[in-house]
């Protein structure tokens, strides 16, 4: 057995990142006692957090339903699966400098360098889990080493590429210069050594067998290589002068099934005869090397992933034309403000041909606290509410948010209320389940919460409605949070000075059409029976001049 | 060994892509008639000819190429017949060994079928080039002739036989192959086994008794089948090789086809004028600068093509002038003239026989045609934007040197408006290098143009004889005030007494 350093100690589950999913207590315990000097030096490092990294509280998977946000962060994370990401990007951080490290982390990626050798990495290792996944299921003992052999190969060159180029274009993030120093000290481990020297050796001196192979009739016979004419290429020769160019083939792509069927064995076992050395030594390779991946390795795959989905996300927005920054996280003061914000799961929805979407600018000065939104239906406005919560959440994973500009301060929870389609049966009810809800949002809300009400009110009179919308909000107001509140009363826009009036607006000239901008004015029901008037000739002055004076 | 008939470096491709205005310009200049008789009856030729037609335009001395090649085709036409039937059977060789199957192994056979047929199609190629070729004089002949002559000697011939009895595989099938993913074979290739026999069959590679040989049992059927994907895969980059060789041939053939067609059309054309009695005349291409446009006895093709009797033949010479401007009667023969304007350079570029006595012009880098289209006003977008679009998506397509005819161009909206945006978007083009040729009814606009460009505007007008009747000649003349609209008028109701007042 060769000498082995404790993280890499054998664990099936560690080859696959989805047994890696939560493994914040995997890293503490590596903090723990009991552990030598030595294994200090190759303790994995966390892109996610500041070690030891703890993962912050999941949200609420409602809140997450009623932002979009589950919808957003499954497309985001499609085709990365086998990593389980969606844990990740429902835990929002609750500290700015945790903020920080990520953004810096961000930063990193977008450098085409790091990008790249991060892609290598994870390719890499996908790679090497595919080979590893055919090795167990050959039945030829050749065949399973031979892939066994090239998941390690693979894995050998994700840790040096990785490593190597880290070294090279040094870093400016916390995450990534702690992870380069572990990478480096896992390579100058002894068991890391002795597995990349004895795979690099058998790799080659595989890659170099060749042989011949003479067909007659049934018969075959393996032959030592030797370098005949190649009839292909006098084919070629002899043709190219009717015309240079290349000429378009899609060439020959032959059903791969890994397996090899009896002939093919019957000809292993005769090159094996050619190369007896070289196969005795790819025989016994798997039992040298038993377990190679590194469980700080697996980790560090998964994490990566969570920044370049993210990154992908973000490239296909700008891609669209819509603009996507790094939030200022604001400590202290409770601030809001962006500009050209946007639905994040419309915009990853809809391209910008299917759908333009409009983005708006979003502003809470350090007194204001509340954002009343008013104006025609269809107009946008849930899709505003939702916007104001989605900000800080994804600000709080530490990416670019939908915007420019963007500064706020983080919360320490969103709470979302919006109609519910199912439940109660009868109009009582069913205004009582909403306040019933309201209540527990108001219960639990602090200073420091942002709420994303809608509320309906549905079944209440206007005069009704008009009270219990006051009554809701005062205590909003009360509480001091962050909130986004939509209604259809202009009477709340006006409530106290930290509320803000927001109105969806229409089309000057065509009041049937909707920007979906929303601006800071003053709700008035009028603005839109005045843009109809306008457009119909029936403005103060169009009469004056139709009259004459 | 090149087909480059219709340039000195590069082979015709074609023209594979369609402009944004081909359309435009076939349906202004009536492009569909000439076009019709240029291929005789024959639907590829036909299709060369609109391709050569609407392809970007050659550079002088390519044109003056094509006029040598064309001169050929007309001087020793039996010669160029039997090439293009040559061309034609190599083509129609590959139907005859038509068959199923993708296979390497398939294509393997197929190829080398096809290959015997097209070896006496070669050799008969290189009989032609050797005793046929001295009388060509264009450079472009002469060269595809040397080509041959020296790419297909008779060692040449013998190297392909001996490829074709390889591919039969009299001593069985030679494979190397390298130890690729899972010791699975890969990089197959086959070789040619080779000559003497003790180099490679010596022990103990060889017997049934050897330890590096076996032979499949007697009802191994999936060892067979093993087998035989084994050779599959080993003969593939041969068989993918055999198959490009065949492409190849096939691409030199359509080549030398295609590019003859398109001369066979220009004959067709050529053939027809001249028998209908009708003066043609090789044109001189001219360098883009000075713009150069002159003609004697021009005549508009689809008019004469469509048997009319009378053809009325014009004179021109723009003398440097980068804008012409045709005013005058209504019906009085200025889109024909136009017309046969844009007719006479397209086919003067493609390097053919031009309808007039006299004709030269300098090779223009693209024709446009902007057309007024009474039909095309549709409910969404008015006549009016609908120019406006078209002007500038042709104007996203203008070069330095590009030749626009432009009929009645802004006509669809009021004379003031219309004639105030005309002039400018004109010296916008004059200004960017463009000539123009243009027809108008807007004596506003005529009249502006006169008076701001009198350096570079010609001004030509559809001539009314003194009794008012149309000659259909478009003669220099100034703009006049009003069009002749009420001779059309009188023509039709008879004199009319208020006549006098309104032509004052």
């Amino acid at each position: 057995m060769t000498a082995r350093v404790d993280t890499s100690r054998p664990q099936p589950s560690d080859l696959e990142p989805r047994g890696s999913a939560p493994r914040g207590s995997t890293v503490a315990a590596s903090d723990g006692p009991g552990r030598g000097d030595r294994d200090r030096t190759i303790e994995a490092a966390s892109l996610l957090g500041p070690a030891p990294y703890t993962p912050p509280p999941t949200a609420d998977a409602t809140v997450l339903t009623d932002l979009n946000l589950d919808q957003a962060f499954r497309t985001i994370t499609t085709g990365r699966e086998e990593y389980d990401l969606l844990g990740i990007f429902s835990a929002p951080l609750l500290r700015a400098r945790d903020v920080q490290y990520r953004q810096a982390v961000f930063r990193d990626l977008e450098r085409p360098e790091v990008r790249a050798s991060a892609d290598g990495f994870a390719a890499a290792l996908r790679t090497m889990r595919a080979a590893r996944d055919r090795s167990t299921k050959m039945r030829n003992e050749f065949q399973r080493a031979r892939w066994f052999l090239e998941a390690a190969d693979q894995y050998c060159r994700a840790i040096r590429e990785l490593s190597d180029a880290l070294d090279r274009i040094s870093p400016a993030s916390d995450g990534f210069r702690s992870t380069a120093t572990f990478l480096r000290g896992y390579r100058s481990s002894p068991a890391y050594r002795q597995l990349e020297s004895e795979t690099r050796q058998l790799v080659d001196e595989l890659s170099r067998v060749r042989y011949g192979l003479l067909i007659q009739g049934d018969r075959i016979t393996v032959r030592p290589f030797a370098d005949d004419p190649d009839l292909g290429r006098e084919i070629d020769g002899a043709f190219r002068r009717f015309r240079d160019e290349p000429i378009p083939d899609k060439g020959y792509r032959f059903p791969d099934h890994p397996e090899m069927n009896h002939v093919e064995e019957s000809i292993q076992e005769r090159v094996a005869l050619l190369f007896p050395r070289e196969f005795a030594r790819l025989r016994e390779y798997p039992s040298r090397h038993p377990e190679f991946v590194d469980p700080g390795v697996a980790r560090l795959d998964r994490e990566i992933q969570f920044f370049l989905a993210y990154l992908d996300a973000v490239a296909k927005l700008r891609g669209d034309g819509r603009i996507c920054s790094y939030p200022e996280i604001l400590d202290g003061t409770i601030e809001v403000s962006a500009r050209a914000t946007f639905d994040l799961a419309l915009a990853l929805q809809f391209s910008k041909r299917a759908m333009p979407i409009v983005p708006n600018d979003v502003q809470l000065s350090a007194t204001e606290r509340i954002l009343v939104v008013t104006g025609p239906n269809n107009g946008g406005k849930t899709t505003f509410a939702r916007m104001f919560g989605q900000l800080h959440h994804l600000a709080a994973l530490g990416g670019p948010v939908p915007g420019e500009s963007v500064r706020l301060a983080l919360c320490d929870r969103v709470y979302t209320h919006f109609e519910r389609g199912e439940a109660v049966a009868d109009l009582r009810g069913k205004l009582l389940d909403e306040l019933v809800r309201l209540r527990a949002i108001l219960d639990r809300a602090t200073p420091r919460s942002v709420l994303v009400l809608n509320e309906t009110f549905g079944s209440a009179t206007v005069q009704d409605g008009l009270h219990l919308g006051e009554e809701i909000l005062r205590r909003v107001i009360d509480r001091g949070a962050r909130c986004v509140y939509v209604t259809f009363l202009d009477e709340l826009s006006t409530l106290a000075p930290s509320v803000v009036s927001v109105v969806s607006t229409v089309r000057p000239d065509d009041p049937a059409v909707r920007t979906y901008r929303l601006i800071r004015q003053p709700a008035d029901g009028r603005a839109y029976a005045f843009a109809l008037a306008r457009k119909h000739g029936l403005t103060y002055e169009a009469l004056r001049e139709r009259f004459g004076s | 060994m090149r087909v480059h008939l219709l340039a000195p470096d590069r082979e015709f491709d074609g023209g594979a892509t369609t402009g944004p205005f081909d359309a435009a310009l076939i349906r202004d200049l009536e492009l569909e008639s000439t076009l019709s008789v240029m291929g005789g009856g024959d639907d590829h030729v036909q299709t060369v000819a609109r391709s050569v037609l609407l392809a970007d335009p050659p550079p002088p001395a390519t044109v003056r190429y094509r006029q040598a090649i064309f001169a050929d085709c007309l001087a020793r036409a039996p010669a160029v017949a039997e090439l293009r039937a040559l061309a034609l059977g190599a083509l129609g060789d590959e139907r005859e060994v038509w068959g199923f199957g993708e296979s390497p192994e398939s294509v393997l056979y197929r190829g080398t079928k096809l290959l015997a047929l097209l070896l006496p199609r070669l050799r008969r190629l290189r009989e032609l080039a050797v005793t046929q070729g001295a009388a060509f004089r264009s450079e472009g002949f002469q060269r595809l002739f040397s080509g041959v002559a020296t790419d297909l000697d008779e060692t040449y011939f013998r190297s392909v036989e001996d490829l074709l009895r390889q591919l039969r595989f009299p001593r069985g099938t030679l494979l190397a192959l390298r130890l690729g993913a899972g010791n699975r074979g890969s990089e197959y290739s086959l070789r040619r086994p080779p000559e003497e026999r003790r180099r490679w069959l010596r022990l103990p590679f060889v017997g049934r008794r050897s330890p590096f040989s076996f032979e499949l049992g007697e009802r191994d059927e999936a060892g067979r089948r093993a087998l035989s994907e084994l050779r599959d895969h080993g003969v593939a980059s041969s068989a993918q090789a055999l198959r490009q060789s065949t492409a190849r041939l096939h691409a030199f053939f359509t080549q030398l086809r295609d590019e003859l067609d398109f001369y066979l059309g220009g004959a067709n054309l050529h053939a027809r004028l001249v028998g209908a009695g009708l003066p043609v005349c090789v044109p001189e291409p001219l360098d883009p600068s000075p713009f150069g446009l002159s003609a004697q006895g021009l005549y508009d093709l689809s008019l004469a093509l469509g048997g009319r009797t009378t053809v009325v033949p014009n004179d021109l010479d723009v003398a440097s002038r980068p804008l012409v401007v045709i005013t005058g009667a209504n019906q009085g023969g200025k889109s024909t003239f136009l017309r046969s304007v844009g007719l006479a350079v397209l086919l003067a570029q493609a390097g053919l026989s031009v309808p007039a006595r006299r004709f030269s012009t300098s090779v223009p880098r693209g024709v446009f045609t902007h057309f007024r289209r009474e039909e095309d006003a549709t409910m969404t977008s008015g006549k009016f934007e609908e120019e406006l679009d078209r002007m500038r998506a042709i104007a996203g397509h203008l070069r330095p040197g590009s030749l626009l005819l432009a009929n009645e161009s802004f006509a669809s909206t009021n004379e003031r408006e219309g004639s105030e945006i005309a002039e400018t978007v004109l010296r916008a083009f004059l200004d960017g290098g463009v000539r123009v040729v243009l027809v108008t009814h807007f004596f506003d606009l005529a009249d502006r143009l006169r008076r701001i460009e009198p350096e570079r505007a010609l001004f030509l007008r559809a001539e009314r004889s003194p009794e008012g009747h149309r000659t259909f000649r478009i003669v220099p003349g100034e703009p006049l005030p009003t069009g002749f609209g009420f001779d059309l008028y009188r023509q039709v109701f008879g004199p009319a007494e208020s006549g006098a007042s309104l032509t004052a």
